[in-house]
């Protein structure tokens, strides 16, 4: 006689609620990444059950960053925490110019979380990870008490290799380099904005939330050693960036208005709310301070590039020991970019 | 976007530019006051002292509603927002003002005062009827400009009958103030500001028009011309009053018809006279005891003023001694005149209120002009 096999009822993921089980170890544990995670994310690393993720790396130097996420609303124009939380990490291992290979993903769920809700976000990142060829192969679920966390957090870490001879680093602009935008700035920011009740407006900007290591790997490609920085402008906008990057390179920076992109809507909400675009983040642009020689190429092969359409040389590495972002307006006079004082949006990203 | 960057021309600006520097007069100096903190925030923005010929100068005004409010306001509305049963609503910019004895709203709300940040004073009557047992106070604060929306909000109430929502009311005028920065005949000689015409402001003019005015150019001998926040605005004022100078003229002028009429909103003025009556005084900060400068809540409404309803007792409160803000706001001095700018004082830490708000001259100067104190030192080199 062989023993009752303890049937599995199904995980109601429809009307279901993340309650404290889920975060407990045992089979509610096991169920909520058989039935969402492994599904979503789909691949033989994960599919092996075990705690880490074990596989071969090539020779050479290995990047590594983590990035957590807290934004609320979780769904906003153009993405959610899911798509966000891979773009966000996947960005910054490119900035380094690196191929981006795996991510681990850490979930801390607050009890009644809807568990709709969760596999959308999952389902997300599978499709966000997968479009940027990188697989999620680790990960971990914890559960707080409702009114311990607001909804869900989600932290992701990610490794990736630098092809050789590449060094890329905030420390290495030099006078005379040129500044690249990768396209317009303020549209992320804007987007998730637009969605908080209080501010009360309405528009169609979406986010620009995208992986930008396709870009980064035709910007290698193009100019190699003459690329010297990259960054993403996410909190704190393009101002924040330039201003961290002079403080690295001990140098300055004179940019210019006229060659900046903001899109009309973006402009017209920044105007309305009192807010400067150069301030405001965003999720799929990056800056690169390139060689005088090669900013050229580098430009065009960007343009090229469906995520770097738009891009321009928006300005060049000047010699500053007060690490000065000067600007000539749109007007003529001219002025800082500072950092940004305080909190402009909480939890944008 | 339209009906913006026409005002934001760079070609524009570079022809007014050179008119102004062809009519200035090579030996005559041209010192003129922009009373708004708007004004002040796109002078700086727009780097637009870099278009004026250098006879032809800025004085930055007081015309910034959080600058103005004194150490002990602040004080005041820390120690409401301390009681259990209060939310304290307010904007942004407020919550950094430095406090008394190091502290600041930002600092109440982190050791756990209900404060909340709003961006309309109609937020703060929605939340006090959806929480009926807190009692909500809204902080606030402005000129003739922000007044109205107060008004309204009260009138709300009232239409309401909420019991639980109250206005610890700081709406100032601006005429008064620029009398205060005018009127320096009693002063000594080294306090009295140099100001040769003034540039009157733009959204306070929407709602006062430009009669308020009148008075002030004929007494004092000044010009003044209403002007609209956009930089171009600004530079067709600056030639308005450099002509006004070079024709003997002080009259009020008004560059921003678009928005601005003789006699103002009355819509907006008959809301205020409904709720509002006038202080007999009223401290500002940097000048001081001003008679009938300031509004409270008229008796009619009284059940909504917060002064009234938690008896606040105002405490006198002292600023930093070392805090050249007064002098800052009257146009005695430029924020880089100040000992601490940028040294213990920064947007990030400031000592002082002209540092906090982007309207005060202070934080203007540090966030878009700071780079031009160092031209001397540089061409020294």
């Amino acid at each position: 006689m062989t023993a009752p096999r303890l049937r599995r009822r199904k995980l109601d993921i429809k009307t279901g609620l993340v309650d404290l089980s889920h975060g407990a170890g045992g089979r509610a544990s096991a169920q909520l990444v058989d039935d969402i995670f492994r599904p979503a994310f789909d691949n033989a690393l994960l599919d092996l059950g075990n705690d880490q993720a074990a596989f071969d790396v090539a020779a050479g130097r290995m990047v590594m960053s983590t990035d957590g996420h807290v934004i609320w609303p979780l769904f906003f124009p153009g993405g959610d925490i899911g798509s966000l939380s891979v773009h966000g990490t996947i960005n910054d291992l490119a900035m380094a110019g690196a191929q981006p290979l795996h991510l681990a993903a850490s979930y801390i769920l607050e009890e009644g979380f809807p568990l709709a809700d969760l596999q959308r976000i999952a389902i997300s990142m599978g499709r966000a990870a997968r479009a940027a060829g990188v697989a999620i192969v680790t990960g971990d679920t914890k559960v707080v008490e409702r009114g311990k966390a607001d909804g869900l957090f989600i932290t992701t870490t990610g490794i990736g290799v630098v092809p050789p001879g590449i060094v890329i680093s905030g420390d290495r602009a030099r006078p005379g380099d040129r500044v690249i935008a990768s396209g317009s700035i303020g549209d992320h920011g804007v987007a998730v904005m637009s969605r908080r009740a209080n501010l009360g407006f309405e528009t169609e900007i979406v986010s620009d939330s995208a992986a930008l290591n396709g870009l980064v790997a035709a910007m290698v490609g193009a100019v190699g050693a003459g690329l010297r920085v990259m960054r993403d402008p996410t909190r704190g906008g393009l101002a924040a960036t330039l201003n961290e990057i002079a403080r690295q390179s001990r140098c300055g920076f004179h940019i210019h208005e006229s060659a900046l992109v903001v899109r009309p809507d973006v402009a017209a909400a920044c105007e309305l709310l009192g807010l400067d675009p150069l301030n405001v983040a965003n999720e799929g642009k990056l800056v690169a301070i390139v060689d005088p020689a090669a900013a050229d190429r580098l430009l065009a092969a960007m343009q090229a590039h469906p995520l770097g359409r738009e891009a321009s040389i928006i300005g060049t590495v000047t010699e500053d020991d007060q690490g000065f972002v000067q600007m000539t307006t749109a007007f003529g006079g001219d002025r800082i970019v500072d950092w940004l004082t305080g909190e402009q949006l909480p939890r944008i990203c | 976007m339209k009906y913006i960057d026409e005002y934001r021309d760079g070609t524009l600006a570079l022809s007014i530019a050179a008119t102004i520097a062809a009519e200035a007069a090579i030996d005559r100096r041209y010192r003129f006051m922009e009373f708004c903190g708007g004004h002040t925030h796109a002078i700086s923005r727009y780097g637009l002292e870099d278009l004026l010929p250098a006879n032809v100068t800025m004085v930055h005004g007081p015309g910034c509603p959080v600058c103005v409010l004194p150490v002990g306001r602040i004080d005041d509305a820390i120690r409401l927002a301390m009681r259990p049963e209060v939310t304290l609503c307010t904007y942004a910019d407020l919550l950094r003002v430095p406090a008394s004895g190091g502290t600041s709203l930002l600092k109440a709300k982190a050791a756990g005062a209900d404060i909340r940040m709003i961006t309309s004073p109609l937020d703060a009557v929605l939340m006090a009827e959806a929480e009926p047992a807190r009692e909500v106070v809204f902080l606030a604060i402005g000129f003739e400009t922000t007044t109205p929306s107060t008004a309204l909000s009260i009138d709300l109430a009232h239409k309401k009958r909420l019991g639980n929502f109250s206005v610890f009311c700081n709406h100032v005028l601006t005429p008064p103030a620029i009398r205060a920065i005018l009127d320096t005949a009693h002063l000594p000689p080294d306090e009295r500001v140099q100001i040769d015409g003034f540039i009157g402001p733009a959204h306070v003019s929407t709602v006062i028009g430009t009669e308020p005015y009148r008075a002030l150019c004929a007494q004092f001998a000044k010009p003044v011309v209403v002007a609209g926040f956009e930089p171009l605005d600004v530079l067709q004022a600056i030639l308005m009053l450099v002509r006004q100078m070079n024709a003997g003229h002080y009259r009020v002028e008004n560059q921003y018809i678009r928005a601005v009429t003789a006699t103002g909103n009355r819509l907006a003025q008959s809301a205020m006279a409904e709720v509002f009556a006038m202080r007999d005084t009223f401290e500002w900060r940097g000048l001081g005891q001003l008679p009938h400068s300031a509004l409270r809540l008229s008796d009619a409404f009284a059940a909504f003023d917060a002064e009234r309803r938690f008896c606040v007792v105002p405490v006198a409160a002292a600023d930093n001694p070392a805090c050249e803000c007064a002098d800052v706001l009257r146009g005695l001095k430029k924020p880089a005149d100040c000992k601490l700018f940028g040294t213990t004082c920064s947007p990030e830490a400031p000592m002082g209120s002209c540092m906090v708000s982007p309207e005060g001259a202070c934080a203007a100067h540090w966030t878009y002009g700071r780079f031009r104190d160092r031209i001397p030192a540089r061409a020294a080199a």
